[in-house]
Order: C-alpha cells, then sequence, then structure tokens
C-alpha cells in the first residue's frame, strides 16, 4: 500500500523533471538575444495600456458557488458508490433523496437566474 | 512464463533480477526499479507525442480536404520530428514584468499533471504503473493539477489576454468537472471499487453497453476538460489572440502544445478504459500482450471520434458552453445516476443479462427524454437571412460552349 504511493510520489517527480529537462536543454541550446522591444508585453503591437490584472466580472464567483457544492456531493457521493453493492434498498434511496434535494437546488439556481452567463 | 506472451513482464522481471544482483537491499531495489520503470513509461509517453501530432495533423488535413504533413519521410512521418528539433533551437522570449516562479512553472505543470495520469491506467492485464485504490479519484484530481498550470500561466505573463484565457479555462474546466465526476461514479457503483484494474476486471458487458448515457456525458466532459475545439474558449485565436500562452516562446510554448495533445490522447485512453472495456477482448485473459494491441486499437478509435469531433464543430460562445453543462449536463448525470441505483437495486436478484438489457433500456429512455426536452428548450426557428432572389450561375444549355457562335 504504501509502495504503491511511493510510486506515484517517484512517477510525479519524474513527470515534474522531464518537462523542465527538456525546457533546460531548449535554453542551453536557444540564442538569448534580449532587447526592451521583444520583451515587451504583448497588446496587438502598441505600448501596453494599463495594468494587466484586469478586474474579472463577479459572475464566476457564483460558477463557482454552486461547482463547490456538487464537488463537495461527488466526494460525499464515491464511499456510497463504492459501498452500493453491499447496501441495502433503504441507503439507495437515502442517496436518491439526497441527490434530489440538489437537483431541487440547481433548479433554484436556475430559476434565480444565476446560470446565464451574460 | 514466455517471452511472446507477455514481453513487457519478461523484460520487467529481467531488469530486476538484474537489478536484485547486484546486491543492494530489497528497498533499494525496489525504488531503484520505481525511478527507471517511472522513467521509461513518461519518456515513451513523452514521445509518443510526436507520432501523436503527425496523426492528429494528417486527419485535420483530410478532414479540411488538404493532405496533411507529406514531405519529410513516408505520409510525411518525420515532419513532427523536424518540427522538434527545430523548437528546442528557439529563442525562449521571457517578457519584462512577468512573476518568474508562475511563468516557468506554468509549462511544466501542464505537461506534468497529464503524464500522472500514466501511472495508474492499466494497460493490458499485468502491464501498469501501479494499481491504487482510489485511481479515479486521483485521476479527478490530477485532472484539476493541470488547471492550476494554466492559472499560473495567465497570472504569471502579465498581460491581459493571458488573463481573460485563464480565468476563461477556470469557468470552463470547474463547470465540467461536475458532470465528469457524477457521471464517473457510475463505474464505481457498478464495480464497487474505484481502482481502476478492478473496473475493468469487472465490465463482463463494457459499461457503455450498461449505461451509454453516463458513457456520453463522460465523453462530452472529458473532451471539455482537454480544452479543445470545440470548446477551446481559452485559447481562441480570433477572441483573445491565443489565450493563457500568449507571452510563451520556443519550448515553453511546445511543453503546452505537448500537454494539450497528450491530454487528448490520455482522455481518450481513459474513456476506453471506464466505459469500453480497457484492455478486454477475446483471449486477453491468457495472452496479456493481446490486450494491449486491444486497449491500443480502442484507443485510436475514440480518439479517431475526438478527432473528427474536434474538426467538424465550430467553437462555442461562452455562454452556450455554461448552458450546455449547467442546464443540459448537469441534470443528465444526476438523473442518470439516480436511475441507475435505483434500477439496479431493483432487479439486483435477476439475471445479469436481463439486468443489464433493463438498464440499457432505462439509458435509452433517459437519452430519448432529454432530447426530447431540450427540442422544447431550444429556440429552432431562425430569422431567415438573405432570402432575396440571387443571380446564379446557371446556363440555360449545358451542351453550347461560350464563344462558340450558337445561340443559347
Amino acid at each position: 500500500m504504501l509502495n504503491d504511493w511511493l510510486y506515484v510520489g517517484v512517477f510525479a517527480l519524474v513527470s515534474m523533471f522531464l518537462p523542465a529537462a527538456a525546457i533546460s536543454i531548449a535554453a542551453l541550446l536557444s540564442p538569448k538575444k534580449p532587447n526592451s522591444i521583444k520583451n515587451a508585453t504583448y497588446e496587438c503591437g502598441m505600448e501596453p495600456v494599463g495594468p494587466a490584472w484586469a478586474q474579472m466580472k463577479v459572475q464566476y464567483y457564483v460558477f463557482t458557488l454552486i461547482f463547490l457544492v456538487f464537488d463537495v456531493e461527488a466526494v460525499l457521493l464515491f464511499p456510497w458508490a463504492v459501498a452500493y453493492k453491499q447496501l441495502p434498498l433503504y441507503a439507495v434511496v437515502e442517496a436518491i433523496l439526497f441527490i434530489l434535494i440538489l437537483l431541487g437546488g440547481l433548479l433554484y439556481a436556475w430559476r434565480k437566474g444565476a446560470l446565464e452567463w451574460l | 512464463m514466455s517471452f511472446w506472451r507477455d514481453p513487457i513482464i519478461f523484460i520487467i522481471e529481467w531488469a530486476k533480477g538484474l537489478l536484485a544482483g547486484i546486491g543492494w537491499g530489497p528497498g533499494w531495489a525496489t525504488i531503484v526499479g520505481f525511478v527507471i520503470g517511472a522513467f521509461v513509461l513518461a519518456t515513451g509517453a513523452m514521445f509518443f507525442v510526436v507520432f501523436l501530432i503527425w496523426y492528429e495533423r494528417k486527419l485535420i488535413g483530410r478532414l479540411q480536404d488538404r493532405f496533411g504533413p507529406n514531405r519529410l519521410g513516408p505520409w510525411g512521418l518525420f515532419q513532427p520530428i523536424a518540427d522538434m528539433l527545430k523548437i528546442f533551437t528557439k529563442e525562449l522570449i521571457t517578457p519584462s514584468g512577468v512573476d518568474w516562479i508562475a511563468y516557468n512553472l506554468a509549462p511544466i505543470l501542464s505537461v506534468a499533471a497529464v503524464l500522472m495520469m500514466w501511472a495508474v491506467t492499466p494497460f493490458s492485464k499485468t502491464f501498469f504503473g501501479v494499481n491504487i485504490s482510489v485511481g479515479i479519484l486521483f485521476l479527478i484530481a490530477v485532472g484539476g493539477l493541470g488547471e492550476v498550470g494554466i492559472i499560473l500561466a495567465g497570472w504569471g505573463s502579465n498581460n491581459k489576454y493571458a488573463l481573460v484565457g485563464a480565468l476563461r479555462a477556470v469557468a470552463q474546466l470547474c463547470s465540467y468537472e461536475v458532470p465528469f465526476v457524477i457521471s464517473a461514479l457510475v463505474p464505481v457503483m457498478l464495480t464497487g471499487s474505484m481502482s481502476l484494474v478492478d473496473i475493468v476486471e469487472a465490465q463482463n458487458p463494457w459499461y457503455i453497453l450498461v449505461a451509454p448515457a453516463a458513457a456520453l456525458v463522460f465523453f462530452i466532459a472529458s473532451v471539455a476538460e482537454t480544452g479543445r475545439a470545440p470548446f477551446d474558449l481559452a485559447e481562441a485565436e480570433s477572441e483573445i489572440v491565443a489565450g493563457y500562452n500568449v507571452e510563451y516562446s520556443g519550448l515553453k510554448f511546445g511543453m503546452f502544445f505537448v500537454g494539450e495533445f497528450l491530454h487528448a490522447f490520455t482522455a481518450s485512453f481513459i474513456f476506453v478504459t471506464v466505459f469500453l472495456g480497457g484492455w478486454r477482448g477475446p483471449g486477453a485473459d491468457q495472452i496479456p500482450v493481446l490486450g494491449l494491441v486491444y486497449f491500443m486499437i480502442k484507443t485510436f478509435i475514440v480518439y479517431f471520434a475526438l478527432i473528427l469531433f474536434r474538426g467538424t464543430n465550430p467553437r462555442f460562445r461562452i455562454d452556450q458552453m455554461m448552458d450546455l453543462n449547467w442546464k443540459v449536463l448537469t441534470p443528465l448525470s444526476l438523473v442518470v445516476i439516480m436511475v441507475i441505483a435505483l434500477v439496479d437495486r431493483l432487479f439486483a436478484s435477476s439475471a445479469d443479462w436481463l439486468r443489464t438489457v433493463i438498464l440499457l433500456a432505462a439509458n435509452l429512455v433517459i437519452l430519448v427524454v432529454a432530447e426530447r426536452l431540450i427540442r422544447r428548450g431550444v429556440k429552432t426557428t431562425r430569422p431567415e437571412v438573405g432570402s432575396r432572389e440571387r443571380p446564379v450561375a446557371s446556363p440555360d444549355n449545358l451542351f453550347i460552349q461560350p464563344g462558340s457562335g450558337a445561340k443559347g
């Protein structure tokens, strides 16, 4: 069990290392002739106007909240799904009720107009 | 075990014997074996991309009525190798004002996130990196890591287009995560385990035959997760130049490219693993190497479908894309999981084939009802554009050549 996760850790390190190594090799091979015009931030060929970190609209906030609800729901449902074969009908119906409540929440958000991308 | 029945395991066993022969302790031999195995698998994946790029460019070329690459080598097979050699010698321009760590970490992370999915996928009965008990959750979590790469790229570039692209990518990937995760619950439920090895072993009829509605949702959501056309809003050339990778050049840009192609291929083999029976096929239990062949054939069929999907659909508008997710796919996946849970439980005592048929029928009913509801919701009448009679070059008599003197 621990061995398995050791392999996952080793694989994660290796998969970080490979692209990093490729980029380092490319950095050694490639020419380096920076100048101030080449290094300017790209904005369709003009001088950049204002700060780049612009504000985005609040719509994201609502979508992310709904996303959070459903992701937490999925986290709760995964153990249920693993145990599904051994569960009695009662537990299955209970999970279905749980999903129905969430579906009701989705419909409520829909009617409230939270799902409209403006 | 003979060489021809399972060459990969044969080579691995031979290498293990070699490592043990050096005289290290078993702990060190395991770790060194892990490092070598991970290196071979990950490097193989990276070089495989070269072939994938050729395959995709050729197919996209054919879909657009072009030849695609056809100059270098047979059927243009060496074109991506030449491109790769070229991109290694391109200058890596670092614009002024970037956040150095975020800017350089982003391309690495976007490739690493995809590569890590190769660690848990069973390629054949005996050949897989590792069999962890939460395989499918691991896939979802690692898929989320790729989004972090995109956010870092958008934020670190100090560029407005890059930021807009990154935020679009976040909105899209966050949203499509929901139906993806919920439809991934269906195979877990039918198997009773989250391990990918167990899921493949348990698919006696393939799960696409048991739950086609869940498979459809899973496929669309995984295409959206890869962020390619028709879901490539994050890098829409005509709107926000190139999205989150505007400021990247040379191999750093190439790494995003590699990550995207590898992600498309990885998404198709995850679909194969979860819904199309993985390596299962006639004779694959006895001869594991056949399983690898079946797995590759199925993966390339799904990958072909994915490219067809990409080549024939125009890009979505962002509100259409969010509507598709929140108003169609999410309710659909919730309904599918409820119906499957209930039907499977009610018919748990009946024969396997009967349960399969009933589940299939239930899924098809869901799909038909969903299709009807969507048709009711979508406006099908469109304003007529250009209804006026237009002059069309249509000669009255085809046999008379212009300028031959005869009257038509």
